[in-house]
């Protein structure tokens, strides 16, 4: 029945990319390879203890972006005062010199997230395979390429051959219908989402993203859904490119010119799923329903409707489940049954690989307009990259920002994981537009609460988990 | 990589649903630059207090598991961020098999390239040996060859397994010289794809 079939647009780039199979297990070339500096040193060591080459420099790209403060970066690895992270962005720099790979080091105004610096470089294009040693690489099948998050054994892989050894995952699509309420975005999507599968929905599949909804999102909007996508446990996540990627892609410094953008374009319009192509799985979700949503646990999947209340540990249907639940409530110092918006807040961050790019600054600064930040409250926004920390800046973002009471940081992962100095302390609970509310993440003993960029800003303001249709 | 072949060791309960890679691996162990090292810090927040003492209560710092070599977990093992450091802080530790319902698919990944052997087994069957493992006797064996594993009372659970990942981990191959040996099956599909799609070239 396979063979009647079309194809879907991740079996169009599979098949693109396969130099050899064996067993159902194929050869796949990587067409791009991203690195950083906390999962590469150790891939570097492999290669020279092995007398290795890196077959394609020209296809890697590095930045630094996990350990680097979110100040003095004019000063580059001398702004870091920790001595491991300063030895590991070292590392970094010596191999990528000793390699030839192009680099971003700390302080370039190109540097920032490695999710936010491939796009916006151009480097990630449609019908791509891209790889990176973070799981938010999916970020990029934002433009229809297939990306996904490898380990350190993988990026010497890479390194060293341009391909990865993998099996076919199955396919799965997501359609997302109709026209959102006022102040509901693809962050309430992407929640939703992973609120109806679980976090272990997607595991073994690649999920594709369609419907109207999703059609009407901005790349930076795809970008963020797709992002979430390994917070559902599907590796990769794509969206079809259309006239909205082209536009984004456009002129950007990595991105063909002249005639052969006419050809790239023309090749990029072949990926999309075939009309008869079959899903392994199919859910369909109505954008009208969807709420401005929270996290009110310890995993993505613990959603919540900002007008809803915590659930109960009983509610959950196995034993592992209600023992999770039992501990996160614990941890998170909530009670069943509590509206959310109760829920008061000690620090916002508005930053991450998920939400820190133009429109999200955008978005958040709408609402911080002419508010200010409550009381007590500690709020810090940290833009993707070095560039949109400038765009922002050009449009004034920073001093509504300012303005309004909120912290303006120079570009990084930052609180989102905690690697540099930007964490929580114990106890304290915070509006986060980041990606994962796992214990201790942004920080031991620190509560976090995931939402959109609008959100954390409303919550900002109110001290508290707020609606963000009440700043509307 | 080292090679699996089969385990006899203590297992350790520990029945939680979704312990993601930031549960095995805090972000502060994740600054090193090498690969050994790591069991200081395997499961962090969950062994140390505040404080840096042991906390009692948890499973890995009770005499009975202190050796344990075998981790039986909740659903959705390994979730989270890609870090290889969660099976090189396993391993370090003495964890050699990680038992579950089910993994994420990086952590499953990694686990593979290290030589931690994942077992998937059905949820009633990790409950049991779950319950096992909390008893007196708590050692299981793990045969990879005949894909099985038996339970402290004798019962004996088959589990699948990707036939190729199998061959891998019971002679600990290593995938990047397997790969390099299709180098010229590589060096073809570059050149095919330089002439179709030029612009990616000199990127």
């Amino acid at each position: 029945m396979r063979l009647m079939s079309g194809k879907t647009l991740y079996d169009k780039i599979w098949d693109a990319h396969v130099v050899a199979e064996q067993d159902g297990e194929a050869i796949l070339y990587i067409d791009l390879h991203l690195i950083h500096e906390v999962t590469t040193p150790q891939a570097f060591a492999g290669l020279r203890a092995n007398r290795r080459a890196v077959r394609r420099p020209d296809r890697t790209l590095a930045v630094a972006d996990h350990n680097v403060p979110t100040e003095g970066q004019e000063l580059g690895v001398d702004a870091v005062a920790d001595d491991e992270a300063r030895l590991q962005l070292q590392t970094l720099g010596k191999n990528v010199e000793e390699y030839g790979i192009e680099y971003f080091p700390m302080g370039d105004i190109r540097n920032g997230i490695v999710h936010v610096v491939g796009p916006e470089q151009g480097r990630t294009q449609p019908g791509m395979t891209i790889v990176c040693g973070d799981s938010h690489t999916s970020t990029h099948g934002a433009f229809g390429a297939l990306a996904h998050g490898i380990g350190t054994s993988e990026v010497e892989h890479v390194l060293a051959t341009q391909t990865l050894r993998q099996t076919k995952a199955r396919n799965f699509r997501v359609r997302i219908e109709g026209e959102p309420a006022p102040g509901v975005g693809a962050k309430d999507y992407a929640l939703a989402v992973i609120g109806e599968i679980g976090t272990a929905g997607g595991t073994g599949y690649v999920i594709e993203y369609a419907g109207s909804a999703v059609r009407a999102l901005s790349m930076e909007g795809r970008m963020t859904l797709c992002n979430l996508t390994i917070e559902g446990g599907a590796r990769a996540g794509l969206v079809a490119p259309d006239e909205t990627t082209f536009e984004y892609l456009k002129g950007r410094p990595a991105t063909p010119k002249g005639g052969a953008w006419e050809m790239a374009v023309g090749y990029w319009k072949t990926f999309f799923s075939d009309e008869d192509a079959v899903f392994d799985r199919e859910i369909v979700l109505d954008a009208a329903k969807i709420a401005p949503s929270v996290t009110w646990g310890t995993s993505p999947e613990d959603v919540v409707a900002v007008t809803g209340t915590v659930p109960a540990p009983d509610s959950f249907a196995t034993p592992d489940k209600r023992a999770s639940a039992v501990r996160a409530l614990d941890y998170m110092g909530l009670e069943a049954g509590q509206p959310i918006t109760e829920a008061k807040i000690d620090v916002v961050f508005i930053g991450s690989c998920t939400n820190s790019r133009i429109e999200d600054l955008r978005s958040a600064a709408k609402i911080a307009e002419g508010r200010q930040v409550a009381e007590g409250v500690r709020a810090m926004v940290v833009p993707g990259s070095g560039l949109v920390r400038a765009q922002a800046e050009e449009e004034g973002l920073d001093q509504v920002f300012k303005a309004a009471g909120f912290e303006w940081r120079e570009p990084g992962c930052s609180m989102c994981l905690g690697m540099n100095p930007d964490r929580l302390s114990p106890g304290q609970r915070c509006a986060s537009t980041s990606n994962r509310n796992f214990e201790g993440r942004q920080g031991r003993g620190g509560r976090t609460h995931l939402m959109s960029p609008a959100m954390a800003a409303a919550a900002a303001i109110a001290g508290h988990i707020a609606d963000v249709r009440d700043f509307l | 990589m080292q090679a699996f072949t089969r385990l006899d060791a203590q297992a350790a309960p520990l029945p939680l649903a979704n312990i993601d890679t930031d549960q095995i691996i805090p972000k502060q162990f994740l600054k090193t630059v090498e690969r050994a090292g790591l069991a200081k810090g395997l499961f962090y927040e969950y062994r140390f207090d505040e404080q840096g003492r042991e906390k009692p209560e948890f499973v890995l710092n009770q005499p009975a598991y202190k050796n344990a070599g075998v981790l039986v977990a909740g659903d959705n093992f390994g979730c989270g961020s890609s870090r290889e450091h969660a099976p090189w802080a396993l391993m370090d530790f003495g964890i050699k098999a990680v038992i579950s319902t089910s993994f994420a698919d990086i952590f499953y990944n990694n686990c593979f390239q290290n030589g931690l052997l994942p077992v998937v087994l059905k949820a009633e069957q990790v409950q049991q040996l779950m319950d096992e493992a909390r008893g007196g006797n708590h050692v299981v064996s793990i045969d990879l060859e005949a894909q099985s594993v038996t339970s402290p009372s004798g019962q004996v659970f088959t589990f699948e397994i990707d036939p190729k990942r199998k061959a891998k981990m019971l002679k600990g191959l290593d995938a990047i010289g397997e790969t390099l040996e299709a180098a010229s099956a590589i060096d073809t599909y570059e050149s095919k794809v330089a002439l179709a799609r030029p612009w990616l070239e000199g990127a």
